[in-house]
């Protein structure tokens, strides 16, 4: 057991990042074989059948909302956002842990985050194409939905740029260039290594034109290093701006319960919170089916956890805080926000939060129970679960009991609510199945500097 | 033939080696030896290898640089031009150039130009996309992506001579040597 600083604390013992006994060869071919050699098994068949049931519901669902309009939706006057942005929001914080993982763990030399990073970006990625989908769908004409962005037209208007949803406009797409191309750019050596171990020609030739002709030249390895380090510097701010421009759509309105200046960080930690919760959800059967429990070890489900419960504790405080200037901020209106989420219609969704995303995580700082994975797992879920409810509460019990007891409302999701949600976790669901199956899932090469050999020895 | 003579018969001479350690150590001699046209090669980044070959600094950050600086100008020019020349609106009385409303727009601007003028400018420096490199005449070379690393000198460097870069080579023990054919 290994000594503290002060030689007398006993350290505990850490799982090691990467199992030992492993070379070069090993990591190379363990990955990369996962997409080149290894059958298609019926699990992850049946896997991505079920995906694409609920794609297809999504196609449905989309068709329907095209014919009919937003009116199939449970939306009203005055509920009009609903589940179209509870679930944009949901998703969005949800891509914000890949984020974190590939770049802010990156320039804190974290390097343990080299075997989680690739999926991590890939969710982020996929979570951001399906909370893209909610606002374009919420606006009941998404064919118009270029008109958002700023282009000469013969209407002769301009976008208004003193509005949030403006800004989200630019921050959810450069949020969604930058995290493809930090994916592309990340991908690029590897697919050079699956270049030349792929046997068949065809697929040689794909991953040769994706490859770009690498050669992992020192000159190439030299810029790639520079942009990379560069990149994770770029994306560090805008995934922090991201959720705060979200919040901003919320906060920068009069709404009770909206117009609060906690919204930025607390939505920001919220995301990172569900984030890895889904990384969780994703990285534990993934590691188990694909018997990548040598680079994916203990160790990375356990600072997951850890990152899990310090996020939580954060939003924990967010929602005293909440509660707390909500009585002493003095306003009617306020508090009246409060007790009505306390007692009034929606007070389940309140209470049922608080025990999700609060009460039932706290079970993660007993080390024993850290170190289960189906533990981790149901508590993952658990978390996606509450931060659903979170979003769920803040738009709809705010926009139901605004300051007018005339203007008071009920909301009640349709049945095409319902399938537009799960129609997404299909698609989320098929494209993660998709990319196991084509892309190494884990970074080789970022793999093989974490090996003992990849150290130069000086003479 | 005049032109034949002016084209060198080969690319170069390729040099196999076994760890990162022995390819720092095989680049720096060749540059020692007076070897400017000389490439690395690795399956991972060494920072060390770029150095030995005596390249230190890049022109990446740079382009990011002037990247970002364009993105955040051009998205406050563009912000600017709407509210207060091409479109004027009065939004619950706020100034047409409210500027702090136009700062997320215009960080978001200048993140987007300066990551993609960063990516554009790394494969452009390095000559990417390439679909064809002489190295990739040598069977040897497809482990350069795997577990082998690589030191080319190639036959456009002045001080190269077929048989006396040949014999340094050898003097650097390396795994294998291969003549890469154009």
């Amino acid at each position: 057991m290994a000594e503290g600083p002060d030689n007398r604390t006993a350290l505990l013992e850490e799982p090691p990042v990467l199992a030992p006994g492993q070379t070069f060869d090993s990591v190379t071919d363990q990955i990369a074989d996962a997409v080149l050699t290894r059958p298609i098994g019926l699990g992850w068949l049946a896997g991505l059948a079920v995906g694409m049931g609920f794609l297809a519901l999504l196609g449905m669902a989309i068709s329907y909302l095209l014919i009919r309009g937003v009116g199939i939706w449970g939306i009203n006057i005055p509920i009009g956002w609903g589940f179209a942005i509870i679930n944009f929001v949901w998703w969005i914080g949800i891509g914000h842990a890949g984020t974190l993982i590939s770049a802010i763990l990156l320039l804190l030399k974290q390097s343990w985050r080299n075997s989680i990073n690739r999926f991590a970006e890939a969710m982020t990625l996929f979570a951001v194409a399906c909370a893209g989908m909610f606002p374009l769908l919420h606006m009941g004409r998404p064919w118009l939905g270029y008109w958002m962005f700023p282009y000469p037209n013969s209407m002769g208007v301009w976008p208004q740029f003193r509005s949030p949803l403006v800004w989200d406009v630019f921050a959810v797409s450069t949020y969604a260039t930058i995290s493809a191309v930090f994916w592309f750019v990340g991908l690029v050596p590897d697919f050079a290594t699956m270049r030349e171990k792929a046997k068949h020609p065809y697929t040689k030739q794909i991953y040769g034109i994706l490859a770009l002709g690498w050669r992992g030249s020192a000159r190439h390895w030299k810029r790639y290093e520079a942009l990379y380090i560069l990149l994770a510097g770029l994306a560090t701010p805008l995934v922090l701006s991201v959720h705060t421009v979200v919040s901003f759509d919320f906060a920068v309105a009069l709404m009770p319960g909206w117009h609060t200046t906690i919204f930025p960080p607390y939505f920001v930690a919220g995301a990172i919170y569900s984030g890895f919760a889904m990384v969780l959800v994703l990285a534990i059967p993934i590691r188990h089916y694909y018997g990548l429990e040598n680079m994916i070890t203990m160790r990375h489900l356990q600072n997951a956890a850890k990152v899990m419960l310090a996020t939580g504790l954060i939003v924990a405080y967010g929602y005293f805080f909440e509660t707390f200037i909500a009585f002493y901020s003095g306003s009617t209106y306020e508090r009246f926000m409060m007790q009505n989420r306390w007692f009034g219609q929606y007070a389940v969704f309140y209470w049922l939060l608080i025990l999700l995303n609060i009460l039932i995580p706290q079970v993660l700082w007993v080390p024993k129970l850290r170190s289960n994975t189906k533990v981790l797992f149901l508590i993952s879920t658990v978390i996606l679960a509450g931060m659903w409810l979170e979003r769920f509460v803040i738009i709809v019990t705010s926009l139901s009991r605004d300051f007018l007891p005339s203007s008071w409302g009920h909301y009640t999701p349709t049945r095409w609510d319902y399938a537009t949600y799960a129609g997404t976790l299909g698609f989320f669901a098929v494209a993660i199945f998709i990319f196991i199956r084509i892309m190494p899932a884990i970074s080789i090469f970022e793999m093989r500097m974490l090996l003992p050999e990849a150290e130069v020895k000086s003479k | 033939m005049s032109h034949a003579a002016l084209v060198p018969a080969i690319y170069g001479l390729l040099a196999e080696f076994d760890t990162p350690t022995e390819l720092v150590e095989a680049s720096k001699a060749a540059h020692a030896a007076g070897y400017r046209k000389i490439d690395a090669y690795s399956p991972f980044p060494i920072e060390e290898a770029s150095e030995a070959i005596g390249y230190r600094k890049t022109t990446v950050p740079l382009i990011v640089l002037v990247g970002g600086i364009l993105g955040g100008l051009s998205g406050f020019g563009l912000q600017y031009w709407i509210n207060v020349i091409a479109y004027p609106l009065n939004i619950g009385g706020k100034p047409y150039n409210s500027w702090p409303a136009f700062i997320v727009p215009t960080f978001e601007m200048t993140i987007l130009f300066a990551g993609l003028a960063g990516v554009l400018g790394m494969f452009a420096l390095n000559g990417l996309p390439m679909p064809y490199h002489p190295l990739f005449n040598v069977d040897r070379f497809s482990a350069a992506t795997r577990d082998k690393f690589f030191l080319a000198v190639e036959a456009a460097d002045p001080k190269f001579d077929m048989q006396d870069t040949h014999r340094f080579l050898e003097s650097l023990n390396p795994l294998t040597i291969s003549e890469v054919p154009h």
